[in-house]
């Protein structure tokens, strides 16, 4: 935008064909905020116009070209100069030239290849958009739209359910149940939590579910990690035979899928924590590594016991 | 995929035991230290506290158990415990070495008032101390729980129940 009106100027408007139809989705932008774009999918057409409006009517708009381009980049925050773009094509819709009257060019993208779900997290993000540019000698003109995209996965055929036990010996013995191992974003995690020795005061019971994004490779790996939800389960001390059910609905939760090793850039990967608060604020955990949400993932390998603090882990 | 609704009903769990549901709980374990009596005469004086102990825990040898012990057996046991186990030891009431300089206005470390704050300062760290899983793994802390005299030449050792 110019605010030196020498000469002529336009402004550069990108519509999408199918824009009355198309399902609109919401997505986080990076100050936190939610807003609506358009939903693609992988594979599908990309087609729309591009309008050219001159801002001074009469006068000629000479250019290097106008072209529209189709962009899928992975963005690290700490590294904003470097694009990392995935997915780019390109069409031009003028030849160096110029402009008389508003005009209005068409495009299509046919087929695109969109390969991973649109992603904005703390450290890093992934977008997909279509910028259109009247390139000039001094200053384009351009306009960006972004779109979303998600992948999509089918149910898991086999989605075994998750049955362990695990404590500190001759302290706390207990068996966790979880329904299934590969859960999508809008499911229900539904299990149970049975004691089978209780010798320690425990205050209360929950559920936690933690979010780690990683960016970067090889020596500087940053993770970064966010505690979603915090899920009390249950309040008071119980007895040896007791059962505690876990509910809960992840639909209400801010998740995405997980992302394993996306363009070798980023990964987020979920854990739920189980956690138990004895009356001294002694904090006992075990976590699973979990996969599931839309990418069809289990657990990895074996559960890691893992302690809060300084007491035995839950094995 | 489909809005499919979700299955949410409860897991199969097994019917409790009315033997454990209204039988003792297994995590049954008092402290108290309480009785506190200043022994000695003149500059030897010192205080002790009796220390209670009520428990189902196997891990201890004796189910009931009653023992004296002053302050200095509790800073035995706060260093044995930081040095021998993981644990993060919690503080002790403080020393209090201002009240024990000469030309005070009140008793000093046998004031009424400062041995009951040291009481239950003493209560809440022994109960803070014998409900970690670790900590009761340690010979120092059932030697000064449930033992007549602490033998500060013991060996260090891990307990593991029989």
């Amino acid at each position: 935008m110019s605010f030196f009106s020498f000469g002529q100027s336009a402004e550069i408007d990108v519509v999408l064909n199918d824009a009355e139809t198309r399902k609109k989705v919401e997505h986080k932008t990076e100050d936190g905020k939610k807003d609506k774009y358009f939903l693609f999918y992988d594979g599908e057409t990309v087609s729309g116009k591009v309008n050219v409006t001159l801002k001074n009517p009469g006068k000629r708009l000479e250019h290097h070209g106008i072209k529209i381009e189709f962009v899928g980049q992975i963005e690290l925050y700490y590294d904003r100069g470097n694009h990392h773009e995935f997915v780019s094509l390109v069409k031009d819709l003028a030849r160096p030239g110029e402009i008389t009257q508003s005009q209005t060019f068409d495009f299509e993208f046919t087929h695109v290849e969109k390969p991973y779900e649109s992603y904005t997290g703390q450290n890093v993000k992934l977008r997909y958009f279509l910028r259109a540019t009247v390139i000039r000698r001094l200053n384009d003109i351009n306009k960006e739209l972004d779109i979303v995209v998600h992948t999509l996965s089918t149910y898991p055929e086999l989605n075994s359910s998750i049955k362990m036990e695990v404590g500190i010996e001759d302290c706390l013995h207990i068996e966790f149940e979880y329904n299934k191992s590969k859960y999508h974003l809008k499911d229900v995690i539904v299990g149970k939590i049975y004691f089978l020795l209780v010798r320690i005061k425990i205050k209360h019971m929950e559920i936690d579910i933690i979010k780690r994004e990683t960016t970067g490779t090889g020596p500087s790996v940053y993770h970064e990690n966010d505690t979603i939800a915090k899920y009390e389960i249950m309040d008071g001390a119980p007895v040896r035979g007791e059962s505690i059910p876990i509910r809960l609905f992840l639909a209400g939760y801010d998740l995405t899928p997980t992302m394993r090793d996306i363009n070798k850039k980023f990964s987020v990967r979920y854990y739920l924590n189980l956690v138990l608060i004895d009356e001294e604020e002694r904090r006992y955990f075990k976590q699973q590594v979990w996969g599931g949400k839309n990418k069809s993932e289990g657990p990895r390998g074996h559960p890691r016991a893992v302690f809060a603090e300084e007491a035995p882990a839950l094995t | 995929m489909a809005d499919a609704i979700a299955d949410t009903r409860r897991l199969y769990t097994k019917p409790q035991n009315l033997n454990d549901a209204y039988g003792p709980p297994s995590n049954f374990l008092e402290i108290d230290v309480s009785n506190p009596e200043t022994v000695g005469v003149g500059r030897g004086r010192y205080t002790t506290y009796e220390v209670r102990l009520k428990t189902n825990l196997p891990i201890f040898k004796l189910k009931e158990s009653s023992v004296r012990r002053r302050y200095s057996d509790f800073e035995w046991l706060r260093a044995e415990l930081e040095r021998e186990s993981k644990v993060v030891v919690p503080p002790l009431p403080g020393k209090a070495l201002f009240r024990q300089l000469p030309f005070r206005g009140d008793d000093g470390i046998f004031d009424d008032s400062f041995i009951e704050e040291r009481r239950q300062g003493l209560e809440q760290f022994l109960n803070k101390v014998a409900g970690h899983p670790l900590a009761q793994n340690e010979r120092c802390l059932h030697m000064f729980l449930q033992d007549e005299i602490v033998d500060k030449n013991y060996t260090p050792s891990k307990i593991r129940q029989a």
